[in-house]
């Protein structure tokens, strides 16, 4: 959709409240052209669906830094499907790995729960807009996501 | 004499109210039948005079101004795409330009939808959905359905803005009306364009189509449905004008026949430390508990209460208090008739303003985080609210007003729900809510000294009345 800014929602999932970095990375976001829908702290999933149902938006950033993520984000692409957004793009991210799980085991467990990218500690949110950029691209070529 | 006269075109009622403008006072009430089924000019007749039996020879009235909610009220569906977002926001708007809401849907309506929306027959629909640039083929899937469909009625557009000109073109003649989007961002609530659109229609043309301007030569202008008079002069009294302080913060309270209206004034803000959720609600809000009504719905009331309960806070049995029930329901005309009576219908009227304030203020929940606990606010912090102004005929013909509306108060069994900690209570014995929302139109200083000088001060409970402590 050229000269149209996709919408992107992002928010820290669950009952957590460590917004910093997911305001970084909103304004990064806003800076690279992107419209974003920023619900903040403490946002149960289905308040991340209905956001992007109602703006149309093309992608879920979804934070989670307080080691229950696993928990709040079980059944996340679930409410997307049900809510008629099968083809969104999820990203999780934030510290995700919890106890002695090494962090590829611990990203196999999102992107099974239906997540296309889960980005570890320490992320840039340079790489994120770049993951974005890559992932759009491969949708208008009719991929469901960039290979890398 | 500089006066007005006051009329309001009712579902029972023709009711008159003859103000001294000069002297900000009330010069007298009038009453006859509504007789908007069949020439509402006779009603008005009767009324006129009755208030000249009351008080003499009428002056002069320099403005003959009416609101109306004869022949059903102003009928409302809402039509939005997710139910907590822009459906919401569409029922907002709704309830602050007074309408009846009748029916409220979300997301793609389907060909039952459609033949129920019929069914309803509503005087006017107001289509919403998706944020500005946002989701645009619901509405449009909406608006192509409520054209092909059976509706009669006029549709206010107030949906994403990207999608009303495709809007219009489906709905063609359909279409009387395009507003800014109710909710033009995401958790933005933009209502008072989509209010100011229907009460338009609503002058234009449902004052016609509902026969009311059958009685034109008697009045100047039907301004709202009637609801909205008390909300607009419930916003005046708080507000207040250049030079003359309002009331501040403020809720209303009016429990009546069929629904218990709450309306309140505030911007309802979390305290510190606390995190608001979800959609924020509108400064000048009203609500309706279409559920508690004194005798349309006494039934309900004693369901929402429990009968127990209220054959409690009455001093009666429950089989007394069952009685007394049935026998409300099956006379809704009918007052008090001795002691028992009487302190049943005072018994229904708590609980009716309880719940009905319970549920238009917000709530907080305790939410445990890794970091410790925090406070969640949902909907208007109304604890700070300066005023409780009660209304309506439950409380004006109370022997123990101040008891009815303490219920309005904060509970510290109950202390997640915000109600109001300490306000003063005011009672509005000759309705000038009503006629200041009426007059704030025309004569705004007026109206507004009219409204602060007649409210009367409910004092301290008296030995016999049972209230409890904010």
């Amino acid at each position: 959709m050229p000269g149209r800014a996709r919408t992107i929602v992002t928010g820290v999932i669950g009952s957590d409240t460590h917004i910093v970095g997911n305001r970084i990375l909103a304004m990064a976001l806003e800076k690279a052209g992107y419209r974003v829908v920023a619900l903040g702290a403490l946002t149960p999933a289905a308040d991340f669906v209905r956001a992007a149902v109602e703006t149309r938006a093309e992608a879920i950033l979804v934070s989670s830094l307080y080691g229950q993520g696993e928990l709040d984000c079980r059944g996340f692409r679930d409410l997307c499907v049900e809510a008629g957004l099968e083809d969104i793009l999820l990203y999780v991210g934030g510290n995700l790995v919890v106890g002695k799980r090494s962090w590829e085991e611990t990203a196999q467990t999102y992107l099974e729960m239906g997540f296309d990218r889960v980005a570890p500690p320490g992320m840039r949110s340079d790489t994120v807009i770049e993951w974005l950029e890559r992932d759009f691209a491969a949708r208008e070529r009719g991929l469901r996501r960039a290979e890398t | 004499m500089n006066a007005a006269l006051l009329i309001d075109f009712g579902s029972t009622y023709t009711k008159l109210r003859a103000v001294d403008l000069g002297e900000r006072r009330v010069i007298g009430a009038g009453q006859g039948p509504s007789t908007v089924t069949s020439d509402i000019l006779l009603g008005m007749k009767a009324a006129l005079a009755d208030l000249e039996r009351r008080c003499g020879a009428l002056p002069h009235f320099r403005y003959r101004l009416a609101s109306s909610s004869a022949a059903g009220g102003l009928r409302m569906v809402t039509v939005g795409l997710v139910r907590e977002l822009t459906a919401e926001a569409a029922r907002q708007a709704a309830l602050g330009a007074g309408a009846r809401l009748v029916g409220t849907f979300a997301y793609r309506l389907t060909p039952a939808d459609l033949e129920r929306i019929a069914q309803l027959r509503p005087d006017i629909l107001l289509l919403a959905g998706g944020t500005d640039g946002g989701n645009a083929a619901v509405v449009l899937h909406n608006a192509a359905a409520l054209a092909a469909g059976a509706l009669e009625c006029p549709v206010v557009y107030a949906g994403n803005r990207e999608a009303a000109d495709e809007a219009r073109a489906l709905l063609g003649e359909k279409l009387i009306a395009c507003t800014e989007n109710v909710m033009p961002e995401f958790n933005v609530l933009n209502i008072e364009p989509a209010r100011a659109a229907i009460r338009r229609v609503f002058i234009d043309r449902i004052v016609h189509a509902k026969g009311i301007d059958r009685a034109a030569a008697e009045f100047d202008a039907v301004l709202m449905p009637t609801p909205a008079a008390v909300l607009e002069g419930a916003r005046l009294l708080a507000d207040g004008l250049p030079g003359t302080r309002g009331l501040g913060d403020l809720l209303v309270v009016d429990p009546g026949g069929a629904t218990t209206d709450v309306h309140s004034v505030a911007a309802g803000e979390p305290a510190a430390g606390v995190v608001r959720q979800g959609l924020p609600e509108p400064r000048v809000k009203r609500t309706v508990e279409g559920d508690l009504g004194m005798r349309h719905n006494a039934a309900a009331i004693a369901s929402a209460a429990g009968l127990d309960a209220i054959a409690r806070d009455a001093g009666l049995d429950p089989e007394r208090a069952g009685a007394l029930l049935a026998e409300v329901s099956a006379d809704i005309g009918r007052l008090p008739a001795n002691a028992e009576e009487t302190a049943f219908d005072q018994a229904l009227a708590r609980a009716a303003v309880r719940i009905a304030v319970e549920r238009h203020c917000g709530r907080t929940e305790i939410v445990y985080t890794a970091t410790g606990p925090v406070t969640v606010q949902h909907g208007k912090d109304l604890t700070r609210v300066a005023t409780v102004i009660g209304t309506g005929g439950a409380l004006v013909a109370s022997a123990a007003p101040r008891a009815v509306l303490a219920m309005a108060l904060a509970d510290p069994a109950n202390p997640f729900a915000l109600r109001p900690r300490a306000p003063r209570l005011l009672l509005d014995r000759e309705y000038v809510l009503y006629a200041c929302g009426l007059l704030q139109s025309v004569e705004p200083q007026a109206a507004l000294e009219l409204a602060l000088g007649n409210l009367s001060e409910l004092d301290q409970d008296t030995a016999h009345e049972r209230t409890r402590h904010a």
